[in-house]
Protein backbone atom coordinates (compact mmCIF):
# COMPACT_ATOMS: atom_id res chain seq x y z
CA UNK A 1 0.00 0.00 0.00
CA UNK A 2 1.55 3.92 -1.04
CA UNK A 3 1.90 5.89 1.70
CA UNK A 4 -1.03 7.92 0.64
CA UNK A 5 -3.50 5.33 0.42
CA UNK A 6 -2.48 3.88 3.39
CA UNK A 7 -3.20 7.27 5.30
CA UNK A 8 -6.58 6.93 3.88
CA UNK A 9 -7.66 3.64 4.96
CA UNK A 10 -6.76 4.64 8.39
CA UNK A 11 -9.31 5.56 10.85
CA UNK A 12 -9.53 8.73 12.86
CA UNK A 13 -12.52 8.71 14.76
CA UNK A 14 -12.51 5.51 17.96
CA UNK A 15 -16.13 6.01 18.32
CA UNK A 16 -16.60 4.76 14.72
CA UNK A 17 -15.32 1.47 14.95
CA UNK A 18 -15.88 -1.36 17.81
CA UNK A 19 -14.12 -1.44 20.66
CA UNK A 20 -12.49 -5.32 20.27
CA UNK A 21 -9.82 -6.88 19.40
CA UNK A 22 -8.47 -4.83 16.59
CA UNK A 23 -8.74 -1.40 18.65
CA UNK A 24 -5.08 -0.52 18.51
CA UNK A 25 -4.07 2.85 19.92
CA UNK A 26 -0.20 2.19 18.83
CA UNK A 27 -0.14 3.47 15.62
CA UNK A 28 2.18 5.92 15.91
CA UNK A 29 0.46 8.06 13.58
CA UNK A 30 -1.83 8.74 16.32
CA UNK A 31 0.09 10.54 18.04
CA UNK A 32 2.09 12.30 15.68
CA UNK A 33 -1.59 13.49 14.58
CA UNK A 34 -2.01 14.27 18.11
CA UNK A 35 -5.19 12.04 17.71
CA UNK A 36 -4.53 9.49 20.34
CA UNK A 37 -6.42 11.45 23.26
CA UNK A 38 -9.86 10.45 22.30
CA UNK A 39 -8.97 6.87 21.25
CA UNK A 40 -6.90 6.52 25.54
CA UNK A 41 -10.26 8.13 26.57
CA UNK A 42 -12.42 5.82 25.31
CA UNK A 43 -10.43 3.22 26.53
CA UNK A 44 -10.49 4.29 29.83
CA UNK A 45 -13.89 4.42 29.91
CA UNK A 46 -15.14 1.22 28.72
CA UNK A 47 -12.40 -1.26 28.60
CA UNK A 48 -9.51 -0.04 31.12
CA UNK A 49 -7.18 -2.87 30.82
CA UNK A 50 -7.49 -3.83 26.89
CA UNK A 51 -6.11 -6.76 24.92
CA UNK A 52 -5.22 -5.39 21.14
CA UNK A 53 -5.16 -8.97 19.11
CA UNK A 54 -3.07 -7.69 16.27
CA UNK A 55 -0.67 -4.41 15.67
CA UNK A 56 2.42 -4.07 14.11
CA UNK A 57 4.19 -4.91 16.95
CA UNK A 58 1.95 -7.87 17.84
CA UNK A 59 -0.71 -8.93 20.34
CA UNK A 60 -0.59 -6.45 23.51
CA UNK A 61 -2.22 -5.40 26.48
CA UNK A 62 -3.02 -1.44 27.19
CA UNK A 63 -3.19 -0.97 30.87
CA UNK A 64 -4.79 3.01 30.53
CA UNK A 65 -5.93 4.04 34.40
CA UNK A 66 -3.65 5.62 37.41
CA UNK A 67 -4.53 2.75 39.78
CA UNK A 68 -3.98 -0.43 37.50
CA UNK A 69 -0.65 1.30 35.85
CA UNK A 70 0.59 1.74 39.49
CA UNK A 71 0.02 -2.05 40.09
CA UNK A 72 2.10 -2.99 37.14
CA UNK A 73 4.71 -0.79 37.78
CA UNK A 74 5.35 -1.83 41.36
CA UNK A 75 4.94 -5.37 40.75
CA UNK A 76 8.22 -6.31 38.96
CA UNK A 77 7.88 -9.92 40.26
CA UNK A 78 4.93 -10.11 38.09
CA UNK A 79 5.25 -7.83 35.36
CA UNK A 80 9.30 -8.42 33.91
CA UNK A 81 11.21 -5.64 32.13
CA UNK A 82 13.30 -7.63 30.71
CA UNK A 83 13.55 -7.79 26.59
CA UNK A 84 12.78 -4.07 26.16
CA UNK A 85 10.48 -1.19 28.01
CA UNK A 86 8.62 -0.46 24.79
CA UNK A 87 6.37 -1.84 22.71
CA UNK A 88 8.78 -2.78 19.98
CA UNK A 89 10.52 -5.83 20.46
CA UNK A 90 14.07 -6.33 21.47
CA UNK A 91 16.47 -6.56 18.18
CA UNK A 92 17.33 -10.12 18.83
CA UNK A 93 20.36 -9.32 16.22
CA UNK A 94 21.48 -6.65 17.91
CA UNK A 95 20.14 -6.59 21.64
CA UNK A 96 21.54 -3.75 24.01
CA UNK A 97 20.67 -4.76 27.39
CA UNK A 98 20.35 -1.79 30.05
CA UNK A 99 19.15 -1.91 33.47
CA UNK A 100 16.18 -0.19 32.31
CA UNK A 101 15.45 -3.55 30.62
CA UNK A 102 16.40 -5.94 33.79
CA UNK A 103 14.73 -6.92 36.84
CA UNK A 104 15.89 -7.53 40.15
CA UNK A 105 19.11 -8.14 41.18
CA UNK A 106 21.17 -7.76 38.31
CA UNK A 107 18.92 -4.11 38.04
CA UNK A 108 19.61 -2.91 41.52
CA UNK A 109 23.53 -3.28 41.16
CA UNK A 110 23.73 -1.13 38.21
CA UNK A 111 21.39 1.40 38.95
CA UNK A 112 23.40 1.88 42.54
CA UNK A 113 26.33 2.29 40.70
CA UNK A 114 25.20 5.23 38.06
CA UNK A 115 22.50 6.95 40.29
CA UNK A 116 24.51 8.79 42.41
CA UNK A 117 25.75 11.50 39.55
CA UNK A 118 21.78 12.73 39.66
CA UNK A 119 21.90 12.55 43.08
CA UNK A 120 20.37 15.98 44.47
CA UNK A 121 23.22 16.65 46.21
CA UNK A 122 25.74 16.33 42.91
CA UNK A 123 23.28 18.52 41.21
CA UNK A 124 23.40 21.42 43.45
CA UNK A 125 27.18 21.70 42.62
CA UNK A 126 25.88 21.57 39.02
CA UNK A 127 23.66 24.20 39.37
CA UNK A 128 25.40 27.70 38.54
CA UNK A 129 26.87 25.85 35.49
CA UNK A 130 23.53 24.75 34.41
CA UNK A 131 21.91 28.59 34.90
CA UNK A 132 25.28 29.89 33.26
CA UNK A 133 24.76 27.68 29.99
CA UNK A 134 21.16 28.71 29.72
CA UNK A 135 21.62 31.99 30.57
CA UNK A 136 24.40 32.09 27.25
CA UNK A 137 21.50 29.95 25.17
CA UNK A 138 18.59 32.10 25.89
CA UNK A 139 20.68 35.53 25.37
CA UNK A 140 21.40 34.77 22.17
CA UNK A 141 17.94 34.21 20.81
CA UNK A 142 16.53 36.94 18.23
CA UNK A 143 13.65 38.87 19.24
CA UNK A 144 10.39 40.23 17.40
CA UNK A 145 11.47 37.45 14.76
CA UNK A 146 10.10 33.62 14.02
CA UNK A 147 12.51 30.74 15.09
CA UNK A 148 12.08 27.47 15.96
CA UNK A 149 11.97 26.68 19.54
CA UNK A 150 12.96 23.02 19.17
CA UNK A 151 15.60 23.57 17.68
CA UNK A 152 17.46 27.06 19.46
CA UNK A 153 16.42 26.10 23.05
CA UNK A 154 15.44 22.81 23.98
CA UNK A 155 17.73 20.25 22.13
CA UNK A 156 20.64 23.20 22.60
CA UNK A 157 19.90 23.41 26.11
CA UNK A 158 19.35 19.54 26.84
CA UNK A 159 22.02 18.60 24.86
CA UNK A 160 24.89 20.77 26.77
CA UNK A 161 23.27 19.37 29.71
CA UNK A 162 24.20 16.16 28.74
CA UNK A 163 27.33 16.75 28.33
CA UNK A 164 27.89 18.38 31.14
CA UNK A 165 26.78 14.76 32.59
CA UNK A 166 29.17 12.59 30.58
CA UNK A 167 32.15 15.52 31.07
CA UNK A 168 31.71 14.97 27.13
CA UNK A 169 33.73 16.58 24.60
CA UNK A 170 32.16 19.91 24.29
CA UNK A 171 32.40 20.75 20.46
CA UNK A 172 31.11 17.27 19.73
CA UNK A 173 27.98 17.31 21.76
CA UNK A 174 25.90 17.31 18.59
CA UNK A 175 26.70 13.80 18.48
CA UNK A 176 24.39 13.08 21.71
CA UNK A 177 21.96 14.41 20.08
CA UNK A 178 21.35 12.45 16.63
CA UNK A 179 22.59 9.13 19.19
CA UNK A 180 19.49 9.76 21.07
CA UNK A 181 17.79 10.52 18.05
CA UNK A 182 18.83 7.59 15.82
CA UNK A 183 18.03 5.09 19.01
CA UNK A 184 14.11 5.89 19.71
CA UNK A 185 13.47 6.05 15.80
CA UNK A 186 10.14 4.37 14.35
CA UNK A 187 11.55 2.57 11.11
CA UNK A 188 8.62 4.53 9.33
CA UNK A 189 10.36 8.56 9.93
CA UNK A 190 12.99 9.21 7.84
CA UNK A 191 15.67 9.80 10.18
CA UNK A 192 17.80 6.64 8.81
CA UNK A 193 17.58 5.13 5.53
CA UNK A 194 17.93 1.92 7.25
CA UNK A 195 18.25 -0.28 10.10
CA UNK A 196 21.80 -1.25 8.48
CA UNK A 197 22.58 2.18 9.31
CA UNK A 198 20.91 2.63 12.19
CA UNK A 199 23.39 0.01 13.94
CA UNK A 200 26.25 1.92 12.80
CA UNK A 201 25.65 5.11 14.00
CA UNK A 202 25.13 2.73 17.55
CA UNK A 203 28.51 1.49 16.78
CA UNK A 204 30.08 4.94 16.19
CA UNK A 205 28.83 5.77 19.45
CA UNK A 206 30.09 3.13 21.51
CA UNK A 207 33.32 3.22 19.85
CA UNK A 208 33.15 7.14 20.67
CA UNK A 209 32.84 6.25 24.15
CA UNK A 210 34.72 3.46 24.33
CA UNK A 211 37.83 5.86 24.22
CA UNK A 212 36.36 7.75 27.04
CA UNK A 213 36.06 4.93 28.97
CA UNK A 214 39.80 4.14 28.31
CA UNK A 215 40.93 7.61 29.12
CA UNK A 216 39.36 7.90 32.24
CA UNK A 217 39.71 3.90 33.31
CA UNK A 218 41.62 4.26 37.14
CA UNK A 219 41.27 7.60 37.56
CA UNK A 220 39.06 9.63 39.78
CA UNK A 221 36.02 11.82 38.36
CA UNK A 222 32.30 12.67 39.07
CA UNK A 223 31.17 12.34 35.33
CA UNK A 224 29.02 9.35 34.60
CA UNK A 225 31.39 7.34 32.44
CA UNK A 226 34.06 7.46 35.06
CA UNK A 227 31.45 6.51 37.62
CA UNK A 228 31.20 3.40 35.35
CA UNK A 229 34.68 2.88 34.35
CA UNK A 230 35.35 2.64 38.38
CA UNK A 231 32.18 1.41 39.78
CA UNK A 232 32.76 -2.19 41.61
CA UNK A 233 29.80 -3.97 40.11
CA UNK A 234 30.24 -2.03 36.62
CA UNK A 235 33.99 -1.73 35.71
CA UNK A 236 33.75 -5.10 33.85
CA UNK A 237 31.47 -3.31 31.74
CA UNK A 238 33.82 -2.73 28.93
CA UNK A 239 34.16 -6.41 28.17
CA UNK A 240 30.22 -6.54 27.19
CA UNK A 241 30.31 -4.03 24.37
CA UNK A 242 26.66 -4.42 23.98
CA UNK A 243 25.45 -3.68 27.50
CA UNK A 244 28.04 -0.32 27.39
CA UNK A 245 25.92 0.85 24.65
CA UNK A 246 22.51 0.01 26.14
CA UNK A 247 23.36 1.47 29.19
CA UNK A 248 24.61 4.83 27.41
CA UNK A 249 21.53 4.25 25.01
CA UNK A 250 19.40 4.62 28.33
CA UNK A 251 21.61 7.38 29.86
CA UNK A 252 21.71 9.51 26.59
CA UNK A 253 17.48 8.76 25.86
CA UNK A 254 16.50 9.58 28.72
CA UNK A 255 18.41 12.74 29.64
CA UNK A 256 18.24 14.15 26.40
CA UNK A 257 14.74 13.12 24.43
CA UNK A 258 12.49 13.33 27.78
CA UNK A 259 13.63 17.28 29.16
CA UNK A 260 13.87 18.06 25.52
CA UNK A 261 10.03 17.37 24.75
CA UNK A 262 9.11 18.98 28.49
CA UNK A 263 10.84 22.08 27.61
CA UNK A 264 8.97 22.74 24.24
CA UNK A 265 5.97 21.32 25.74
CA UNK A 266 5.62 23.85 28.22
CA UNK A 267 5.75 26.29 26.15
CA UNK A 268 2.95 24.85 23.92
CA UNK A 269 1.61 24.86 27.25
CA UNK A 270 1.37 28.31 28.98
CA UNK A 271 -0.16 29.19 24.73
CA UNK A 272 -2.58 27.09 25.12
CA UNK A 273 -3.57 28.22 28.54
CA UNK A 274 -2.94 31.98 28.56
CA UNK A 275 -4.26 32.59 32.22
CA UNK A 276 -2.01 30.34 33.55
CA UNK A 277 0.92 32.51 31.55
CA UNK A 278 -0.64 35.53 33.39
CA UNK A 279 -0.31 33.67 36.66
CA UNK A 280 3.26 33.09 35.93
CA UNK A 281 4.30 36.46 35.04
CA UNK A 282 2.50 37.63 38.15
CA UNK A 283 3.95 34.91 40.65
CA UNK A 284 7.48 33.43 39.39
CA UNK A 285 6.97 31.47 42.72
CA UNK A 286 4.76 29.59 40.98
CA UNK A 287 7.63 27.72 38.43
CA UNK A 288 8.34 25.10 41.05
CA UNK A 289 4.75 23.98 41.63
CA UNK A 290 4.61 24.67 37.11
CA UNK A 291 7.44 22.20 36.39
CA UNK A 292 5.74 18.42 37.59
CA UNK A 293 2.48 19.83 36.10
CA UNK A 294 4.46 20.38 32.49
CA UNK A 295 5.73 16.90 33.10
CA UNK A 296 2.56 15.45 33.36
CA UNK A 297 1.25 17.54 30.21
CA UNK A 298 3.57 16.66 28.11
CA UNK A 299 4.09 13.10 29.44
CA UNK A 300 7.32 12.84 27.53
CA UNK A 301 7.46 8.83 27.24
CA UNK A 302 3.84 7.99 26.47
CA UNK A 303 4.11 4.45 27.74
CA UNK A 304 6.62 1.80 29.43
CA UNK A 305 5.92 -2.24 28.36
CA UNK A 306 6.14 -5.24 30.38
CA UNK A 307 5.95 -8.73 29.90
CA UNK A 308 4.11 -10.97 32.31
CA UNK A 309 6.15 -13.75 34.14
CA UNK A 310 3.02 -15.54 35.06
CA UNK A 311 -1.22 -15.90 34.56
CA UNK A 312 -2.24 -13.02 36.50
CA UNK A 313 -5.13 -11.28 36.95
CA UNK A 314 -5.69 -6.96 36.23
CA UNK A 315 -8.83 -5.50 37.20
CA UNK A 316 -10.87 -8.42 35.96
CA UNK A 317 -9.57 -9.33 32.77
CA UNK A 318 -7.37 -12.57 32.67
CA UNK A 319 -3.17 -11.57 31.93
CA UNK A 320 -2.00 -14.84 30.40
CA UNK A 321 1.97 -15.63 31.04
CA UNK A 322 4.17 -14.05 28.30
CA UNK A 323 1.53 -11.60 27.18
CA UNK A 324 3.05 -8.19 26.31
CA UNK A 325 2.17 -5.15 29.00
CA UNK A 326 1.87 -1.70 27.84
CA UNK A 327 1.43 0.87 30.20
CA UNK A 328 0.20 4.02 29.16
CA UNK A 329 1.31 7.18 31.18
CA UNK A 330 0.21 9.23 28.44
CA UNK A 331 -3.51 7.90 29.54
CA UNK A 332 -3.07 7.40 33.34
CA UNK A 333 -1.90 11.27 33.54
CA UNK A 334 -5.56 12.04 32.11
CA UNK A 335 -7.46 10.16 34.52
CA UNK A 336 -10.05 12.25 35.83
CA UNK A 337 -10.70 9.61 39.00
CA UNK A 338 -7.23 10.63 39.90
CA UNK A 339 -6.24 13.70 38.86
CA UNK A 340 -8.89 16.56 39.23
CA UNK A 341 -9.87 18.70 35.04
CA UNK A 342 -6.81 16.35 33.89
CA UNK A 343 -6.76 17.85 30.26
CA UNK A 344 -6.41 21.54 31.85
CA UNK A 345 -2.78 23.08 32.81
CA UNK A 346 -2.60 24.46 35.88
CA UNK A 347 0.10 25.59 37.48
CA UNK A 348 -0.67 25.52 41.25
CA UNK A 349 -2.20 22.49 41.71
CA UNK A 350 -2.23 21.08 45.09
CA UNK A 351 -0.82 18.13 44.46
CA UNK A 352 1.90 18.66 41.47
CA UNK A 353 4.34 15.35 41.56
CA UNK A 354 1.18 13.28 41.62
CA UNK A 355 1.81 11.78 38.14
CA UNK A 356 2.70 8.98 36.12
CA UNK A 357 5.65 10.82 34.19
CA UNK A 358 8.57 9.20 35.81
CA UNK A 359 6.75 5.55 36.37
CA UNK A 360 6.84 4.41 39.94
CA UNK A 361 8.75 1.38 41.54
CA UNK A 362 12.03 0.46 41.32
CA UNK A 363 12.15 1.54 37.99
CA UNK A 364 11.02 5.16 38.82
CA UNK A 365 13.33 7.43 37.02
CA UNK A 366 16.37 8.09 37.99
CA UNK A 367 17.31 12.17 36.92
CA UNK A 368 13.94 12.92 37.90
CA UNK A 369 14.97 16.21 40.18
CA UNK A 370 17.39 16.84 37.25
CA UNK A 371 14.60 16.90 34.81
CA UNK A 372 12.99 19.38 37.54
CA UNK A 373 15.98 21.34 38.15
CA UNK A 374 16.71 21.71 34.45
CA UNK A 375 13.10 23.06 33.73
CA UNK A 376 12.94 25.01 36.84
CA UNK A 377 16.78 26.72 35.57
CA UNK A 378 15.19 27.37 32.43
CA UNK A 379 11.87 29.19 33.06
CA UNK A 380 13.43 31.60 36.10
CA UNK A 381 15.68 33.02 33.08
CA UNK A 382 13.17 32.38 30.56
CA UNK A 383 10.62 34.91 33.15
CA UNK A 384 13.59 37.11 33.39
CA UNK A 385 14.25 38.15 29.62
CA UNK A 386 11.20 37.53 27.86
CA UNK A 387 7.57 39.11 28.65
CA UNK A 388 6.50 36.39 26.39
CA UNK A 389 7.41 33.20 24.48
CA UNK A 390 4.46 33.35 21.66
CA UNK A 391 3.84 30.09 19.62
CA UNK A 392 3.06 31.71 16.06
CA UNK A 393 2.27 28.35 14.36
CA UNK A 394 1.60 24.50 14.46
CA UNK A 395 4.07 22.34 16.05
CA UNK A 396 5.36 19.39 14.43
CA UNK A 397 5.23 16.31 16.38
CA UNK A 398 7.10 12.99 16.42
CA UNK A 399 6.18 9.98 14.60
CA UNK A 400 6.36 7.63 17.55
CA UNK A 401 3.90 6.15 20.52
CA UNK A 402 6.91 6.05 22.48
CA UNK A 403 8.59 9.49 22.91
CA UNK A 404 5.76 12.14 22.75
CA UNK A 405 7.52 14.80 21.21
CA UNK A 406 8.32 17.67 18.86
CA UNK A 407 10.59 18.70 15.92
CA UNK A 408 9.21 22.05 15.31
CA UNK A 409 7.47 24.85 17.41
CA UNK A 410 7.54 28.14 15.80
CA UNK A 411 8.09 31.20 18.32
CA UNK A 412 8.15 34.44 18.55
CA UNK A 413 10.08 36.97 21.60
CA UNK A 414 8.86 39.64 23.52
CA UNK A 415 11.82 41.28 25.74
CA UNK A 416 10.31 41.94 29.11
CA UNK A 417 9.73 45.67 30.56
CA UNK B 1 -2.36 9.08 69.69
CA UNK B 2 1.64 10.20 69.66
CA UNK B 3 3.91 13.47 69.97
CA UNK B 4 5.93 13.19 67.14
CA UNK B 5 9.11 15.75 66.66
CA UNK B 6 10.28 16.45 63.38
CA UNK B 7 13.89 17.72 62.75
CA UNK B 8 14.62 19.34 59.44
CA UNK B 9 17.85 19.24 57.65
CA UNK B 10 18.86 22.55 59.11
CA UNK B 11 17.60 21.42 62.65
CA UNK B 12 14.17 23.24 62.39
CA UNK B 13 12.14 21.43 64.48
CA UNK B 14 8.23 20.85 64.83
CA UNK B 15 5.83 18.77 66.96
CA UNK B 16 3.03 17.25 65.83
CA UNK B 17 0.33 15.24 67.47
CA UNK B 18 -1.36 12.24 65.37
CA UNK B 19 -4.09 9.89 65.40
CA UNK B 20 -3.32 6.18 65.69
CA UNK B 21 -3.46 4.61 62.42
CA UNK B 22 -1.79 6.53 60.36
CA UNK B 23 1.16 7.37 58.51
CA UNK B 24 4.01 9.27 60.01
CA UNK B 25 3.56 10.31 55.98
CA UNK B 26 0.58 11.74 56.43
CA UNK B 27 1.01 13.04 59.72
CA UNK B 28 3.71 15.25 58.43
CA UNK B 29 1.90 16.08 55.02
CA UNK B 30 -1.66 16.96 57.55
CA UNK B 31 0.64 19.12 59.41
CA UNK B 32 2.78 21.23 56.93
CA UNK B 33 5.72 19.83 57.78
CA UNK B 34 7.75 20.19 54.41
CA UNK B 35 11.02 18.44 53.31
CA UNK B 36 8.32 14.98 52.49
CA UNK B 37 7.45 14.89 48.98
CA UNK B 38 5.21 11.55 48.75
CA UNK B 39 4.89 11.92 45.10
CA UNK B 40 3.02 8.26 45.34
CA UNK B 41 0.52 9.01 47.88
CA UNK B 42 1.43 6.52 50.35
CA UNK B 43 2.09 2.94 47.95
CA UNK B 44 5.81 2.86 48.78
CA UNK B 45 6.56 3.17 45.59
CA UNK B 46 8.33 6.46 45.05
CA UNK B 47 10.70 6.56 47.91
CA UNK B 48 10.06 10.41 48.67
CA UNK B 49 9.09 10.28 52.04
CA UNK B 50 12.31 9.43 53.32
CA UNK B 51 12.98 10.02 56.77
CA UNK B 52 15.88 8.99 59.07
CA UNK B 53 14.31 7.23 62.85
CA UNK B 54 15.94 8.46 65.66
CA UNK B 55 17.98 5.58 67.40
CA UNK B 56 15.74 4.90 69.85
CA UNK B 57 13.18 4.18 68.16
CA UNK B 58 14.02 2.37 65.65
CA UNK B 59 13.49 -0.76 67.29
CA UNK B 60 9.57 0.07 68.13
CA UNK B 61 8.96 0.87 64.03
CA UNK B 62 9.37 -2.76 63.02
CA UNK B 63 10.86 -4.14 59.98
CA UNK B 64 10.28 -2.68 56.50
CA UNK B 65 8.61 -4.79 54.14
CA UNK B 66 10.50 -6.19 50.80
CA UNK B 67 9.16 -3.83 49.14
CA UNK B 68 10.37 -0.84 51.25
CA UNK B 69 13.76 -2.33 50.90
CA UNK B 70 13.86 -2.01 47.50
CA UNK B 71 13.00 1.35 47.39
CA UNK B 72 14.71 2.50 49.87
CA UNK B 73 17.85 1.11 47.68
CA UNK B 74 17.61 3.46 44.63
CA UNK B 75 18.50 6.58 47.36
CA UNK B 76 22.46 6.79 47.54
CA UNK B 77 22.22 8.00 50.82
CA UNK B 78 20.04 5.70 52.85
CA UNK B 79 21.41 5.17 56.01
CA UNK B 80 21.14 2.66 58.54
CA UNK B 81 17.97 4.30 60.21
CA UNK B 82 16.13 5.03 56.60
CA UNK B 83 12.87 4.30 56.97
CA UNK B 84 10.05 5.51 54.18
CA UNK B 85 6.96 7.75 56.88
CA UNK B 86 4.38 6.27 54.26
CA UNK B 87 5.34 2.46 55.86
CA UNK B 88 5.37 3.79 59.89
CA UNK B 89 1.84 3.07 61.61
CA UNK B 90 1.41 5.86 64.35
CA UNK B 91 0.56 4.37 67.51
CA UNK B 92 0.99 5.11 71.25
CA UNK B 93 4.12 3.07 71.58
CA UNK B 94 5.90 5.78 69.32
CA UNK B 95 4.77 8.62 71.71
CA UNK B 96 7.95 11.26 71.82
CA UNK B 97 9.30 9.86 68.62
CA UNK B 98 11.99 11.92 66.79
CA UNK B 99 12.02 11.74 62.91
CA UNK B 100 14.47 13.74 60.90
CA UNK B 101 14.45 14.57 57.24
CA UNK B 102 16.63 14.40 55.09
CA UNK B 103 18.29 17.46 52.68
CA UNK B 104 17.02 16.03 49.49
CA UNK B 105 14.09 13.89 48.50
CA UNK B 106 14.97 12.01 45.52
Amino acid sequence: MSESADMVARVLDPYSIPLDGKFDVSDAYLFQQDLHWAWFERLRNEAPVHYCEESEFGPYWSVTKYNDIMQVDTSPEIYSSEGGITIVDEDEEFPLPMFIAMDPPVHDVQRKTVSPVVAPMNLAKMEGLIRQRVCTILDSLPIGEEFDWVDKVSIELTTQMLATLFDFPFEDRHKLTRWSDVATTDEDSDLVESEDQRREELMECLEYFTKLWQERAGKSGNDLISMLANGESTKDMLDRPAEYLGNLVLLIVGGNDTTRNSLTGGVLALNQFPAEYDKLRANPKLIPSMVPEIIRWQTPLAHMRRRATQDTILNGQKIKQGDKVVMWYVSGNRDEDVIDRPNDFIIDRAKPRQHLSFGFGIHRCMGNRLAEMQLRIAWEEILERFESVEVVGEPTRILSGFVKGYSDLPVKLTRKG
Amino acid sequence: MATIKFIQHDGTEMVVEAEDGISLMNAAMDNGVSGIDADCGGECSCATCHVIIDDAWMAKTGQPSDQEESMLDLNPDRGSNSRLSCQIQVSSELEGIIVNLPEFQY
